[in-house]
């Protein structure tokens, strides 16, 4: 009779994964490319920080337009940080739904306390 | 020849009792190992074991010892208010506790009445319920529960930890400043929390540790249950009572960084001078305020109720994760609606962020903003019901068990009924106008949590209690304190509804004799809530010493039961041993085969129970041996 | 006995450097995202409270008319160029290469140090002209803002500076964790700038 202990193998997929497999894109071609792309992000972000600078302060522009264009411009940047930088094009779905659900109750935190000053009595 | 039982293990065939004994001897040798690493001296120091540990069930315990001495505290805080409450300015010897500023003469003054009840809320809310729901029974039982070695973030772990402590210390430490503690209510609203003595302050910085530890402990929570389930433990397979700790896992994380935003906010107004909160004009005691104004007092409190309401939410949902796993146990039956269950919790979940407004009806609120938070509040009322119901429901036609843990979980039934029942018209904004800031509010409030979550939490611990120690807490003095809770906490609470009925407001430190509306039903019912109060006391002592009585028996190994005394099917009972092993809880992780609650299912054999990890034989072994793929170890219980 | 050495994968925590199949995930990138999700709710309470007050507001100052805005335009370039330089840090210690990804390490450090010795020439030029936090809202909104944002660098660069010298130990032991340490703790720096990208223009160009 053996004397073996059983081993279950409860990780599968854990102990034949190779070991620099972090992640996806790990030869080093695919990462030099992938550095290309930060670079041109790099001059993507510099070029709308110049712009919104530009067109805010520079041609002291009236605060309702400065709200839209510098909220526009700082979106874009957001985007391009959020999507390349942190890799957010290419995440996982569970990240997303997380990612998605801080959105909605972001803006809910926003709306509320200003709605409710909006819809006061007597305003 | 009688056919020998077999189980398929690993790629083998083997009978029954092989398999067992080869199981035996896993768990020996793992703890032969765990006893080598001692003598070596692999062993950690005292300080690395027990206070600074990693591991989730020490830290577990220690949450749930410092909650627990929190609790105590909390409930003493309420008993000076209740002898004020029922016999007002009169000289009690105990009063003198308070020190002269305070209480001269053992009379309690206004002032520090006013610190023993914002403090009593704090301490309740944030020191003793939350830390002991999540913090003890959630870092304890979840791992256990899916099948993980530890939580996901060990370290992490104990950094809440040593988070919240800090943070309740500093809290209990502010009633020795000048001024005292804290003393604008658990809900702080500026202007008044603003221009409040420096208690106040030392309140903000306190939750700013408590609310560090919470953040840190939910995204614990949250990848431990996504990311540490075992093989086999699917998300509709995971007991009740971790879905429940996900959910609550999920509102602390979203919810409690803008209460810390608007404590930050805070501090700087006390502290730096700025008008976050302050409007323009203010007149303090006759003295216009030095400040720049321009601030709104109604953005602390939109904050402060983000927070709070789903709060409440964090305070109920592990209770019912508690008494769901309590029933379906005791019933020896599945629970009914399981997913209408889980549905139901995630709904709460979600709606539980866009209600919060209701707190703030009488603001001046304009129609269409009160709308849409009434009729969000009404819907909320629908997933209680749900789960509310389905428990109820799972009674029907069992085999109900009335051990102590089971008498506190059905008590919570009804209790949480009438709770949330009279919660609806305080979410219908015509009824709030009359109840707001009555006691009614206080009596609803104290009935969900106090014979609603607090009974949940004791039918966990007496639920658990074999599971940490291997020794069952005494039955005949666990009825004693069941029933003489039971009997007392609703003399103290039911009254309340009553009382606000009437009119009475909260927060008078003389309970309401000052006002002729009130005077007559207060001087009826307050003595009655004050010696309701004392008996309440009393009940616990049973308890109290019971529990102490096993903690040392068990401190000094004397086991009194086996590994799994209630025939529990879920992981944590069946697939361990009582107390898990010290270092990765499972001498072998186990695989789940079926749901959380097989109880008297159709497979059962011997026992009435099926545990949810145990491999049925599915088929003879093909003739003539060969080799099969690698599955599951069947595991039976020792 | 052999088969017990084997044992100890269940005493381990999995998934602490593969990612788990089901989700695609290692447990401490949905552990950052998680924490992730709760700063954007902090942050976003103090944008809330910004537009509540400024909307109620008679008058509100343009940014400009107290603040430096040239010296915060070039902050903004730093802290962008600090993101730039802890991603490739990151592609760095996935080639393999130490010595680059301790390099950029280094540059992400002296960006933000840089950014913070700036906001302490921002924030001394306002106490000079008896700018404080008393004055009004809007001055109380910039340093509460201002300065919750600047711990969370100082955040960051304690974490970088640990992950430079002792913790680069892990490199040694462990390469695969510690390069997932670096994508981890980028994510975190990588937040702290979207702030500041939001943060920006909200107090100095509205």
């Amino acid at each position: 009779m053996t004397e073996q202990i059983i081993e279950p193998k409860a990780l599968p997929a854990e102990s034949h994964a190779a070991e620099t497999h972090a992640h996806h894109g790990h030869s080093p071609e695919e990462i030099r490319k992938e550095i290309r792309v930060y670079l041109w992000v790099f001059g993507g972000l510099t070029a709308l920080t110049a712009l919104t600078v530009w067109a805010c302060y520079g041609l002291k522009m009236p605060v309702h337009k400065a709200i839209a264009i510098a909220l526009a411009i700082a979106t874009a940047k957001g985007f391009l940080v959020a999507g390349f930088f942190m890799h957010l094009l290419s995440e996982k779905k569970l990240i997303y739904s997380i990612l998605l659900l801080t959105v909605f109750f972001f803006a809910v935190v926003i709306w509320g306390p200003l709605h409710h000053w909006a819809d006061m009595i007597g305003r | 020849m009688a056919q020998r039982k077999q189980l398929r293990v690993g790629n083998q065939w083997l009978y029954a009792g092989d398999a067992e004994r080869i199981l035996r001897d896993a768990i020996r040798i793992r703890e032969e190992e765990e006893q080598r690493h001692r003598i070596e001296g692999h062993v950690l120091p005292w300080y690395r074991r027990w206070l600074f540990s990693t591991d989730h069930k020490v830290i577990g315990l220690q949450y749930g010892i410092t909650a627990l001495c929190f609790l105590l505290f909390g409930f003493s805080l309420m008993l000076l208010m209740r002898l004020q409450l029922g016999w007002p300015g009169h000289a009690f010897k105990i009063m003198k506790v308070l020190g002269d500023a305070r209480a001269p003469g053992g009379v309690l003054l206004p002032e520090a009445y006013n610190q023993l009840g914002a403090m009593h809320g704090t301490i309740m809310v944030f020191m003793a319920i939350v830390p002991l729901a999540v913090g003890a029974f959630g870092n304890y039982v979840v791992p256990l529960q899916i099948g993980a070695p530890d939580m996901a973030f060990p370290k992490l772990n104990m950094a809440s930890y040593w988070c919240y402590l800090p943070g309740g210390l500093i809290m209990l430490g502010s009633f020795a400043l000048p001024g005292g503690a804290a003393n604008s209510g658990w809900t702080s609203y500026p202007p008044l929390s603003d221009i409040a003595t420096i208690g106040q302050t030392f309140w903000l910085i306190g939750m700013i540790f408590l609310i560090t530890s919470s953040l840190l402990g939910s995204v614990n929570f949250i990848a431990t249950i996504i990311q540490l389930r075992a093989k086999g433990m699917t998300f509709m397979r995971l007991p009740f009572f971790v879905w429940a700790q996900l959910v609550t896992a999920f509102l602390l994380l979203l919810a409690f960084p803008p209460l810390e935003a608007a404590g930050i906010l805070q501090l700087m107004d006390r502290v730096a001078g700025t008008s976050f909160f302050l409007p323009s004009g203010l007149v303090v005691s006759g003295t216009p305020l030095h400040n720049a104004g321009g601030g709104n007092p109604l953005l602390w409190q939109h904050l402060f109720w983000f927070l709070a309401h789903p709060e409440v939410y964090v305070l109920i949902l592990p209770a019912m994760g508690i008494v769901a796993e309590v029933i379906a146990n005791n019933t020896r039956k599945p629970l009914w609606g399981y997913r209408s269950m889980v549905g139901a919790g995630i709904f709460l979940g979600f709606m539980s962020f866009v209600v919060w407004a209701h707190h703030m009806f009488l603001t001046g609120m304009g129609t269409v903003i009160s709308a849409f938070f009434q009729t969000t509040t009404m819907i909320i009322s629908i997933p209680s019901v749900i789960i509310l119901s389905a428990l109820f429901i799972s009674l029907w036609g069992a085999s109900i068990r009335f051990t102590t843990p089971m008498l506190f979980a059905l008590a919570f039934l009804p209790m949480f009924g009438i709770g949330g029942l009279t919660g609806l018209p305080l979410g219908l904004a015509t009824a709030d106008l009359h109840l707001h800031d009555t006691y009614y509010v206080i009596g609803h409030f104290h009935y969900v949590v106090a014979p609603g979550t607090i009974f949940a939490m004791f039918a966990g611990i007496y639920y658990w209690f074999p599971k940490i120690s291997g020794r069952k807490l005494n039955d005949f003095w666990g009825k004693v304190h069941f029933w003489g809770s039971f009997v007392c906490i609703n003399g103290v609470f039911f009254p309340m509804f009553l009382q606000g009925l009437a009119g009475v407001s909260r927060r008078l430190y003389d309970g309401g004799i000052q006002y002729a509306h009130a005077k007559a039903i207060a001087e009826a019912t307050n003595p009655f809530m004050s010696i309701s109060a004392f008996g309440l006391l009393a009940f616990q002592v049973p308890f109290i010493l019971n529990f102490f009585a096993n903690v040392f028996a068990a401190l000094r190994h004397k086991k009194n039961v086996n590994d799994n005394p209630w025939q529990a099917t879920t992981i944590e009972w069946a697939a361990t041993t009582s107390p898990p092993l010290g270092h990765g809880n499972f001498a072998v992780l186990p695989v789940v085969q079926r749901g959380p609650y097989e109880y008297n299912a159709p497979e059962c054999t011997t026992d009435d129970y099926l545990p949810q990890h145990v491999e049925l034989p599915a088929s003879a072994p093909p003739p003539g041996g060969g080799t099969l793929p690698e599955t599951a170890v069947a595991q039976r219980e020792l | 006995m052999e088969a017990h050495a084997e044992a100890h994968h269940d005493f381990e925590i999995p998934y602490t450097v593969h990612a788990r199949p089901d989700t695609g995930l290692y447990n401490a990138k949905l552990g950052i995202w998680l924490f992730l999700a709760s700063e954007v709710m902090l942050f976003g309470a103090l944008f809330s409270s910004y537009i509540l007050l400024r909307t109620s507001a008679p008058t509100w100052p343009r940014g400009w008319e107290f603040l430096n805005v040239p010296l915060a335009t070039a902050n903004t370039f730093i802290l962008i160029a600090s993101s730039v330089t802890v991603v490739l840090a990151w592609a760095n210690l996935r080639m393999g290469n130490l010595k680059w990804g301790r390099i950029f390490i280094a540059l992400t450090i002296a960006c933000a140090l840089l950014f913070l010795v700036n906001k302490g020439f921002e924030y001394h030029h306002e106490f000079v002209e008896h700018r404080l936090p008393s004055t009004n809202n809007f001055m109380a909104l910039y340093f509460t803002m201002t300065g919750l944002h600047g711990l969370h660098v100082l955040g960051g660069v304690i974490v970088f500076l640990y992950m430079l010298f002792p913790g680069a130990k892990m490199w040694g032991t462990d390469r695969a964790r510690y390069t997932n340490r670096i994508e981890v703790a980028g994510l975190y720096w990588h937040f702290v700038d979207l702030v500041w990208i939001f943060l920006f223009p909200s107090l100095y160009l509205m």
